[in-house]
């Protein structure tokens, strides 16, 4: 409510600044505006700036850090008997206070001291939000007094204007990089913990997956085990099998694209690409559990095989045609890259076209396609919802692509949908598969950028 | 002419060759070399064909199974609001006739529409016929028009999902009675019903006005229609001028040095980030650490932008490039300043491009599943989320929840959401095609 | 010259009006790049064993000439070619000649060099591979070895077969595409300003292989560089805008040229 309520003041108190800015512009000069250095319009913006920007700051550090900072400080005020817990009972603590604060029952008699808490909590908060609605409202006005004092002909709004704007630019910018830390922070953070409870070692090499933790202590089998080999070899496997379709179809279709096809079958073949491009992946997952997967067991069995309903087969191929118009649209430019000099010096010797395509375009533009291909293999690993809804759930350690196995993204979406408590190696073990996947996906695409770099150079 | 070489049979040098190249060994090698490279086209064109054929196979399959789900069985009873069971006449108040028992009335119609069913396991058999939600519309319709009270009504309700099924022709009216899913009273009341035009297919308003719903036949998808618009929103206002913004930064004003590389490693390897990772961050930054709300648009919206932003920045910085230095230089010219020749003339210039760009971005977000998953969208929400930070689903999480359940007429429903999803995106496609089109310029 | 009255006397070719055999002839060469007209009716004899230079501003269609006589031009889109051009009295364009085999007979070298991404070695064994014409690897060691004497690269090279081409200075690149295109024995080399990339040190290198190699082979080069012309060639063709103005033997051109289009272009008035 204050927030709002100082949201409010403040843009009013920009759009005033900025009024009030632009006539004290043109009255310092008597209205002779070439005078300035800048036109009124800047020195509106600059005061604009000086009135709206710190307060704008406060605001949105505070709405932040509001619900962390009160809640820390209402746990603070909690007696020693209650917040020495470990985590989860302190988890359990906090959704209480929280529970209360909002006015909704736990549903179990309360401890007074944690209802105090609460109270505690909304006071602090309420609190907070009159000071934030004082500080910023006050830091807007300095301001706006500060700068519109500041005006004179000579100022020079326009560089000072666009000296913010300038910054403002790089803070987008920043956004990458603090994106990229955010998920570095994130899963390196949440896999510390996990691999304090389980050892790197067993969790990179053991054999045996099933996180099933028990719910209470005393279970049989509570522990749980978290060998991520079946998932990894489970996730090459289907990514094998997609890359088994992906690249031969791929490669041959952009070969076909750019060396064959006329501008009119070019115009049908491009949508038909684009739109495979354009599929969401679930309607992938979806076909692939419900029309590939039940024809694919139909087929083996009618051969006589056994084949699962979850086979990693369904599902690589379906991630197959997927990946099919991403390998042909990196291959196009790979090959297009690849100078018509070349083709004419094979043509000018007597050769058709295809000995032309296969024995000097493809070898020259193979560095790229190589790259290509890494950068394929890294969406096929990072692909989710086909395996999740098309592949298995049990870690089989098998290369039999007729039966079932689990990947790593359906391992991290399985384990993590639901309520989940930050506490148990079953939850944080998600965050172990991420951080492996992340490097992997990683360091694939790092690798293949620098060919595809190395390799334009080549040719530019 | 003496250093001409006799190597074997053939020579280095224009004479022999002539004879070669028109010899039968030339012509019968040249035969197998155009069939190679005939050979060579047809795998070709095979490739092609496949994208093709599965192209083809994919959205056939979907839409013959989905286009039935835009129609829905509904029954037409004659009900008498008995004011016994509602409330009495002159009742206005909704919440009142609200807890009225419209279920009875229902049933008392469609009892006396069957009077020579009497057994008590067949009138239950036969009230089957009904969705669990056709109450509902009873009291939604007498709560539009309490004037109804007391009186006969004709209504359209909604039938039960087996007896949509069995109308839709899924399911085998000859197949043994436990072999089948609608009963053999069933089949008579829908036989009864079809005889005097009292059941029919029509447009089925439900999938698009209502809400999740455990009953297929009561589920629609304005619930996540809602929850993806929602989340895009928060995920547009975010990127797009963060996107552009970081674009303009580095196309025009960065320097060149570590720093700006760094950036650039930054996005072009962002871009190829699994989208679940973007899932784990929103998880483990938003919801843990920031306590952002499980379930909202809000945060999805957050994660879609930062999972957007590469390909924004991509776009634009595409558009930026593409217009020519000649015109800042221009601007700079007559006295610009830097910033002004990129705000007042490149930026024009290039949003088409950007537009376009964003628009596919949008689009792609529209689509993604995955990271939602890990920020709890995938929940059973039955209201419709009117804010940011109410729990709300996704079209494509809906539709994985969907393609989840066991029922046929679900899967019916799920083709039918992924022709919707389709067609939101074939709409933006479209017009980033259109604005592609319309811009269209050379330099 | 023992080859060439073999040669003359098993496909007695017709001969011109100075009695050398006429390998190519053109007659009524048109070409169009869709409704544009690059050629308006070119009529030119190519003598056998001669360099024929073709000379010209730019843009007046010598290269796309060129490229006609081994259909090269088949590879560009909205194309069209009309006229009569033979090759030993075969019609170029009939439907009983084969791209692949006129190819191979009429050999071609760009104004870029433009070897292969693959070894020395395999730069110039690609084409007798392709048209089968070595059995062993001895043979085609051997076309290799003389194809690169012939090109005056072998002493260079002999100790780097195995390096990538294009890890050669630039002259030494278009040699090896000299050297390439020998490789196949062809009847013709054509030679699309193959000195334009090069500096005057490689460009003298070539010149005095053409000279070399017309021994052997019917050369037609395209070029900008009038004196490169006058040293290099016996013939001489000067187009302009299209059409052939003049063609005639090399001295006759520079000395004596009846039209006064090539007087102003050869005495650098424009082009």
């Amino acid at each position: 409510m204050q927030l709002t309520v100082l949201l409010i003041v403040l843009i009013a108190l920009t759009v005033a600044g900025y009024h009030l800015g632009r006539s004290r512009a043109v009255r310092a000069v008597g209205g002779r505006i070439v005078q300035l250095h800048s036109v009124p319009a800047y020195h509106g913006l600059y005061v604009a700036l000086w009135a709206g920007l710190p307060a704008f700051a406060l605001f949105a550090l505070w709405s932040m850090t509001e619900n962390w900072l009160v809640l820390q400080m209402a746990l603070a005020s909690l007696p020693e008997r209650l917040s020495g817990g470990d985590i989860s009972t302190l988890g359990l603590l906090k959704a209480d206070i929280l529970n209360i604060a909002q006015g909704v029952n736990p549903g179990r008699d309360s401890d007074p001291a944690v209802v105090a808490a609460a109270q505690h909590y909304n006071d602090l908060r309420s609190l907070g939000d009159w000071m934030v609605l004082a500080i910023g409202a006050s830091l807007a006005v300095a301001g706006l007094v500060y700068a519109r004092n500041r005006i004179t002909s000579a100022l020079r709004a326009r560089n000072r204007v666009e000296q913010v704007v300038n910054w403002a630019l790089i803070a987008c910018a920043m956004v990458a990089i603090l994106t990229t830390f955010g998920i570095v922070f994130s899963l390196v953070f949440e896999a510390m913990q996990f691999f304090a409870k389980i050892s790197p070692i067993d969790f990179l090499f053991g054999l045996h997956w099933s996180p099933q933790t028990a719910m209470r202590a005393d279970q049989v089998g509570s522990s749980g085990s978290f060998g991520a080999v079946p998932l990894f070899a489970g996730t090459l496997l289907i990514t094998f099998i997609a890359m088994l379709v992906a690249v031969p179809v791929g490669l041959m279709a952009a070969v076909f694209m750019s060396e064959y096809a006329d501008p009119k079958l070019r115009n049908w073949v491009k949508p038909i690409l684009e739109i495979l491009a354009g599929i969401p992946t679930v309607v992938y997952g979806f076909f692939a559990a419900l029309t590939m997967a039940p024809f694919v067991r139909g087929l083996g069995e009618s051969i006589g095989l056994s084949v699962s309903s979850e086979s990693a087969l369904a599902a690589g191929l379906v991630m197959g045609v997927m990946i099919i118009p991403f390998v042909s649209s990196l291959s196009d430019d790979v090959i297009n890259a690849v100078p018509q000099s070349l083709r004419d010096g094979s043509y000018g010797l007597g050769a058709t076209k295809s000995e032309t395509i296969r024995q000097v375009v493809l070898p020259a533009a193979l560095p790229g396609i190589v790259a290509a291909v890494m950068l394929a293999v890294s969406r096929a690993i990072g692909e989710t919802m086909i395996v999740t809804m098309a592949a298995g759930l049990a870690g089989n350690l098998t290369a039999n692509p007729l039966e079932a196995v689990t990947t790593v993204t359906t391992q991290i979406a399985t384990l993590l949908v639901g309520d989940q408590e930050f506490d148990s190696p079953k939850t944080l073990s998600a965050f172990g598969l991420g951080l492996v996947l992340f490097v992997v996906t990683l360091a694939l695409n790092m690798i293949a950028l620098r060919v595809v770099q190395k390799y334009r150079e080549k040719y530019d | 002419m003496t250093d001409l070489v006799e190597t074997g049979t053939r020579s280095v040098g224009s004479s022999a060759s002539k004879s070669y190249y028109q010899g039968d060994a030339f012509a019968a090698r040249l035969r197998q070399r155009y069939a190679a490279e005939r050979n060579f086209k047809i795998a070709g064109y095979a490739s092609i064909g496949i994208a093709a054929v599965m192209l083809v196979v994919l959205l056939s399959t979907i839409i013959g199974q989905g286009y039935t789900a835009f129609w829905q069985t509904r029954i037409q009873i004659e009900a008498t609001i008995d004011p016994a069971e509602v409330a009495p006449v002159g009742t206005t108040d909704r919440t009142k006739i609200s807890q009225g028992n419209f279920n009875k009335l229902l049933r008392d119609a469609l009892a006396a529409q069957f009077p020579d069913i009497t057994d008590r396991s067949d009138r239950r058999k036969m009230y089957d016929v009904l969705s669990s939600g056709a109450a509902y519309e009873l009291a939604d319709a007498v709560m539009e028009n309490p004037a109804l009270i007391g009186q006969k009504v004709k209504l359209w309700v909604t039938a039960s999902d087996d007896v949509d099924q069995l109308m839709k022709g899924y399911i085998e009216r000859d197949a043994r009675e436990e072999n089948r899913k609608v009963n053999d009273i069933q089949l008579r009341v829908v036989d009864k019903l079809t005889a005097d035009k009292n059941i029919a297919l029509q447009f089925n308003d439900t999938l698009f006005t209502r809400g999740d719903s455990r009953e297929p036949e009561m589920a629609g998808l304005w619930g996540s229609i809602k929850g993806s618009f929602l989340t895009l929103l928060v995920t547009m206002f975010l990127a797009v001028p963060i996107g552009v913004s970081a674009a303009i930064y580095l196309e025009e004003f960065a320097p060149k040095n570590k720093l700006t590389d760094f950036i650039e490693v930054n996005i072009n390897n962002l871009a190829a980030v699994p989208s679940i990772v973007y899932g784990l961050l929103g998880l483990a930054v938003f919801l843990n650490f920031f306590g952002m709300p499980r379930s909202a648009p809000l945060v999805g919206g957050v994660v879609l932008a930062l999972m957007t932003l590469p390909i924004i920045i991509i776009a634009s910085r595409a558009a930026l490039k593409a217009v020519p230095p000649s015109i800042r230089d221009a601007a700079l010219g007559v006295g610009a300043s830097p910033l002004q020749a990129v705000l007042h003339h490149r930026l024009p210039l290039a949003m088409p491009g950007i537009l376009t760009g964003t628009i596919l971005g949008m689009a792609h977000a529209l689509g993604e599943t995955a990271p939602l998953l890990m920020i709890g969208m995938v929940a059973f929400i039955v209201d419709i989320p009117g804010g940011f930070t109410d729990s709300a689903t996704l079209l494509p999480v809906q539709i994985y929840m969907w393609a989840d359940s066991p029922e046929r007429a679900f899967t019916e429903r799920t083709s039918a959401a992924i022709l919707v999803l389709l067609g939101f995106l074939v709409m933006m496609n479209g017009l980033a095609v259109f604005l592609r089109k319309k811009f269209e310029r050379r330099w | 010259m023992q080859v060439q009255t073999n040669f003359a006397a098993k496909s007695p070719l017709p001969l011109d009006a100075e009695g050398t055999p006429i390998k190519m002839q053109a007659r009524g060469v048109k070409v169009f790049y869709g409704p544009k007209q690059a050629l308006k009716g070119i009529d030119i004899d190519i003598g056998e064993n001669k360099v024929l230079a073709l000379i010209g501003p730019s843009g007046c269609g010598k290269s796309t000439f060129l490229r006609c006589l081994n259909r090269m031009n088949d590879t560009i889109e909205h194309c069209r070619v009309e006229g009569l051009l033979t090759l030993d009295g075969e019609d170029v364009y009939g439907h009983n000649i084969d791209t692949v085999q006129l190819r191979a007979r009429v050999g071609m070298v760009f104004q870029k060099p433009n070897p292969f991404p693959k070894s020395i070695y395999d730069n110039i064994s690609y084409g007798p591979k392709i048209h089968g014409m070595a059995s062993h690897k001895d043979e085609m060691d051997e076309i290799v070895e003389k194809s690169l004497q012939r090109a005056g690269l072998w002493n260079e090279v002999k100790d780097r077969l195995r390096e990538p081409g294009t890890g050669l200075s630039g002259g030494q690149q278009q040699r090896l595409c000299i050297a390439r295109a020998i490789a196949v024995s062809p009847e013709v080399i054509l030679m699309d300003e193959p000195c334009s990339a090069l500096d005057p040190i490689a460009t003298a290198h070539i010149e005095e292989l053409i000279d070399e190699l017309r021994e052997n082979y019917t050369i037609v080069i395209v070029t900008h560089n009038m004196q490169q012309a006058a040293r290099v060639s016996q013939k001489t063709a000067f187009f302009h805008l299209g059409e052939m103005v003049e063609c005639d033997d090399t001295e006759e051109i520079f000395t004596n040229p009846r039209d006064e289009r090539t007087q102003g272009y050869i005495t650098g008035r424009y082009g």
